[in-house]
């Protein structure tokens, strides 16, 4: 017998009691001020946040931080989005991406309850950019948001291959002590630059 | 296999430290207070994420199936392992047909709980702990203390002296922010020349073929997005039926264990990257067995987010060594025994039974009353030692004798009035050592009582 | 109404003056109490250590006892939780035993919910620490734990509140164990002692000068501490306050 049958056999060899699957559908909390609890909730997990309100004042805002100024390779994942000059697919090899600097690449939609944001992978040749680079930037629609996890998943569907993740702040670690020190091994900042009227302008 | 009691002991002997690591401990419960109070609905997040656990297992033959089918449509190769032996093979198997001799992990309580590290380095592979609190404690030879924060019991003077001697950082330096800057220097190498990746798996999607890893420090995507092979190690418990079940449950599991809302990445992997390879190792190791027991099926329900841990008034003061298992703490004295009731058999007493696990665990696990059913299995077993077993049935018989009961009683209170000082508190007196017996009073309440029924018919008051 | 008063063993032998003012507290309420002079323990020690054999015959001696009356009250929540969800696994579908088990009250659970209790006499001018035990906190629910996200409440602060002139101190860990345990206080020992003087030192923090509590195991072990170290602190069971006597003059 293979590993496989000897494992279901031994589950299907009783019985469990049954439970109905929750329905989620109105579950969860709501909040009168989105963007609001949005960026409080974002400053919690050591992000910080922009508003600004057409895309061109998005690419003008990155422009002048301070992280963005002092960088040497810039990766730009949003067309005329902040002063790039590293082409991630015309890298090959994931591993040259070690020494970027600041990434820049938009935000799917935000979540008000606990500050993360919706980062879609589909079309990005290499993923690694998300944790690499030293800073990072998130340019999100500011009409992007959901007020709770629930109404985050209403949103997603995993039909195809792919990969995408909640990213809630910059890296992090509390091993030593319990001393919050921001920048363990990804991003040492996060930006999230929310636009007034989206991308559809 | 000493018993907690001994190491515990020692644990508490130092008595500042001892303290700090209550302390340390408790501020994490506390946070994970204000995160949970956050959250009017808190009580029935936890009421569904039982339920879909529940669920989960009365179908988990058909969900595993239902998983690996879809996973395998994205691409994934999927593995079976019947025990921890098999489930290192199959790592294996896959490392040495890649000629793989550097591999980064990120934390796993599945890898801890069949020991692959030591296993794949006997196979002349290096395997780092890439999370931070896990290399900490790698480098120092040792397993981690608690299942979320695996250095918990180190201090920074110990990870200063360590860091010093291992990674060149300045003499005498204790500073947790030039610490972590050292240790991202060095783990950013291992990275950099890491040949796989492997991961354990926090949550696997039936519906979708894809699963959830969670981390903080970014460590797992690091690991695994820059070679060409990712080998996620997941016990067959880890299953939910649906994407939408996530929601309940990252919402849960980060607040429980740290008070963070969610954690840093919770990164959703469905398929392997174009041209790369991902495997999924699906672990049986003791958990049908556990699911084939009405007293001990939930205990599969836990998330490891540590939070019984943090609660736990005996795990705080002494310190997750002291259990001598991979998972300590009281989930941890509930998983144990199920592997080795013989070996872990001072766990389940290893508890006041206050149950503030039972009442801060995000899946509802009734983890008081599973410990107090273990102590009746180990009972039942003969494993306990002769001195409670014996001393019980004697108790038990006098209880069960009233003139014998009373008898005692009267004993008792004549030898704590009359007794030298030096009869009642000595070595024998685990109670006297540190602490007085009650005052013993004359009469005992039945006499007072019997007496007074006698005087007034016991109708009238006093 | 008659209530079987059931005194837990080392209550009986060692604290009569927690009986005496139980039993005060409700004769004083008009109820009609009675103390079966056939009953001894009910059988936590055994089940806590896992005898379940031994447990059996101390749960059936228990629900046969108690089974004449309409309600059994105790001074002590760990024992009533013992009986409410500990007995089940002896009793195949017996009534009796559910009759038992649903009509056992801890004290001042039974003041509050049954009796609905709203004055009574005397006050009692102190600076006063509740010590929430476990099984009367999160196996009764006495009242809201800290781990919960439910409105808070506790009934042995309610029915103290009865009392004029009390000052009710806060702590800064309110519900965090006194390491009692039962055979636990011997069997781990050091743990337990340490769990015990972290309490304390919360009480003395927050400037209690009486420290009660519903359970007089937890403050059996909490006074043993006390007065190894000689400390003022002093230690009254809920009902030796509520019967305006701690009873010692009685029984010593």
């Amino acid at each position: 017998m293979s590993s496989r049958e000897d494992i279901l056999e031994k589950i299907r060899r009783k019985k469990f009691p049954d439970q109905p699957l929750p329905n989620l559908s109105e579950f969860g909390i709501v909040y009168a001020n989105r963007v609001e609890q949005f960026v409080a909730a974002l400053k919690s997990v050591g992000g910080s946040s922009l508003r600004v309100n057409t895309l061109a004042e998005a690419d003008q805002a990155i422009r002048d931080l301070d992280v963005h100024r002092h960088a040497t390779k810039t990766c730009s994942l949003i067309p005329d989005i902040g002063e790039a000059n590293v082409d991630l697919d015309a890298v090959d090899d994931p591993h040259e991406l070690e020494d970027v600097d600041v990434a820049i690449f938009p935000g799917e939609f935000g979540v008000a309850e606990n500050g993360a944001i919706w980062i879609d992978a589909k079309n990005v040749k290499h993923r690694v950019v998300y944790v690499i680079a030293q800073h990072i930037v998130v340019v999100l629609d500011r009409c992007a948001l959901v007020d709770n996890m629930h109404r985050a998943y209403d949103r997603l569907s995993f039909a195809t291959p792919g990969f995408g993740m909640f990213l809630s702040g910059p890296s992090k670690t509390a091993d030593i002590e319990q001393s919050l020190v921001i920048g363990a091994h990804g991003p040492r900042s996060l930006t999230v630059v929310l636009v007034e009227n989206g991308f559809s302008d | 296999m000493t018993d907690h009691a001994v190491l515990a002991q020692k644990f508490v002997a130092n008595s500042p430290r001892a303290h700090w690591h209550d302390r340390a401990l408790w501020f994490v419960r506390a946070k994970r207070d204000l995160a949970a109070k956050s959250l009017p609905e808190w009580e029935e997040l936890r009421e569904h994420a039982s339920d879909i656990k529940a669920h989960c297992v009365a179908h988990l033959a058909d969900y595993l199936e239902e998983f690996t089918r879809n996973a395998e449509k994205l691409g994934v190769q999927v593995h079976w392992a019947k025990d921890a032996a098999e489930h290192n093979q199959i790592v294996l198997g896959i490392l040495q047909k890649h000629r793989v001799t550097k591999i980064v992990k990120s934390k796993s309580m599945l890898t801890e709980e069949c020991h692959l590290n030591p296993f794949l380095e006997r196979h002349g592979m290096e395997v780092i702990d890439t999370d931070l609190g896990e290399r900490i404690v790698q480098m120092r030879h040792e397993p981690p203390s608690h299942i979320v924060l695996p250095a918990i019991h180190i201090q920074k003077e110990e990870v200063g002296a360590l860091f010093h001697e291992q990674l060149g950082t300045d003499e005498g330096a204790t500073d947790p922010q030039y610490l972590v800057e050292a240790a991202r220097k060095h783990l950013r190498e291992k990275f950099m020349a890491a040949e796989a990746g492997i991961t354990g798996v926090n949550f696997a999607i039936a519906e979708t073929g894809g699963f959830v890893v969670c981390t903080n420090e970014g460590n797992c995507d690091l690991g695994v997005s820059l070679p060409p092979v990712h080998i996620a190690c997941m016990g067959i418990e880890k299953l939910i039926p649906r994407a939408q079940d996530l929601g309940v449950f990252l919402r849960l599991l980060a607040r429980s264990a740290t008070g963070q809302p969610i954690t840093t990445y919770s990164s959703h992997f469905h398929g392997p990257r174009p041209g790369c390879e991902l495997h999924v190792v699906l672990v049986d190791n003791g958990r049908t067995e556990i699911l084939g027991s009405d007293d001990f099926r939930r205990s599969l329900n836990c998330i490891r987010c540590g939070a019984c841990m943090n609660t736990c008034p005996v795990y705080r003061r002494s310190g997750g060594h002291s259990y001598q298992s991979t998972v300590p703490g009281p989930i941890g004295s509930i998983l144990a025994p199920a592997r080795d009731a013989a070996k872990h058999e001072s766990l389940p007493f290893a508890c006041s039974l206050c149950g503030s696990c039972t009442d801060v665990c995000p899946v509802k696990i009734d983890l008081h009353h599973q410990l107090l059913t273990w102590r009746g299995e180990i009972a039942r077993r003969g494993l306990l030692p002769k001195s409670k077993s014996m001393g019980m049935k004697f108790v038990s018989f006098v209880f069960q004798h009233r003139w014998l009961y009373e008898w005692s009683g009267k004993l008792a209170r004549f030898s704590l009035r009359v007794l030298p000082r030096w009869m009642i508190y000595n070595r024998f007196n685990a109670w006297g050592r540190q602490r007085e017996l009650p005052a013993a009073p004359r009469s005992s309440f039945r006499d007072w009582y019997r007496h007074r029924s006698k005087n007034d018919g016991g109708k009238q008051e006093s | 109404m008659k209530v079987g008063l059931f005194v837990p063993c080392y209550v009986d032998q060692m604290y009569p003056e927690v009986a005496w003012a139980a039993w005060r507290v409700l004769t004083h309420c008009g109820i009609d109490v009675d103390f079966p002079a056939a009953q001894t323990c009910c059988g936590q020690p055994m089940a806590n250590t896992g005898c379940v054999d031994q447990t059996a015959p101390l749960a059936k001696q228990f629900v046969k006892i108690f089974r004449p009356y309409d309600y059994v009250v105790s001074p002590s929540g760990s024992c009533i939780a013992m009986v409410r969800h500990h007995y089940a696994e002896f009793f195949e579908n017996s009534a009796d035993y559910r009759y038992v088990s649903e009509r056992s009250y801890e004290l001042c659970e039974f003041l509050h919910d049954v009796l609905d209790l709203k004055e009574l006499p005397g006050q009692f001018p102190h600076r006063v620490g509740i010590h929430q035990s476990c099984h009367g906190l999160r196996e009764l629910r006495l009242g809201s734990s800290s781990e919960l996200v439910k409105p808070a409440f506790s009934k042995v602060e309610k029915l103290l509140s009865l009392i004029d002139g009390i000052e009710f101190t806060a702590l800064q860990r309110p519900d965090e164990c006194c390491g009692f345990g039962g055979t636990f206080a011997v069997a781990e020992e050091a743990v337990s002692v340490m769990m015990g003087d972290d309490r304390i030192a919360d009480h003395e923090q927050a400037g209690t000068e009486v420290l009660t509590g519903a359970d007089m195991s937890c403050l059996m072990h909490l006074d043993g501490l006390l007065r190894r170290r000689k400390s003022p602190m002093r230690v009254l069971h809920v009902a030796q306050i509520l019967a305006g006597d701690d009873g010692k003059a009685l029984f010593s």
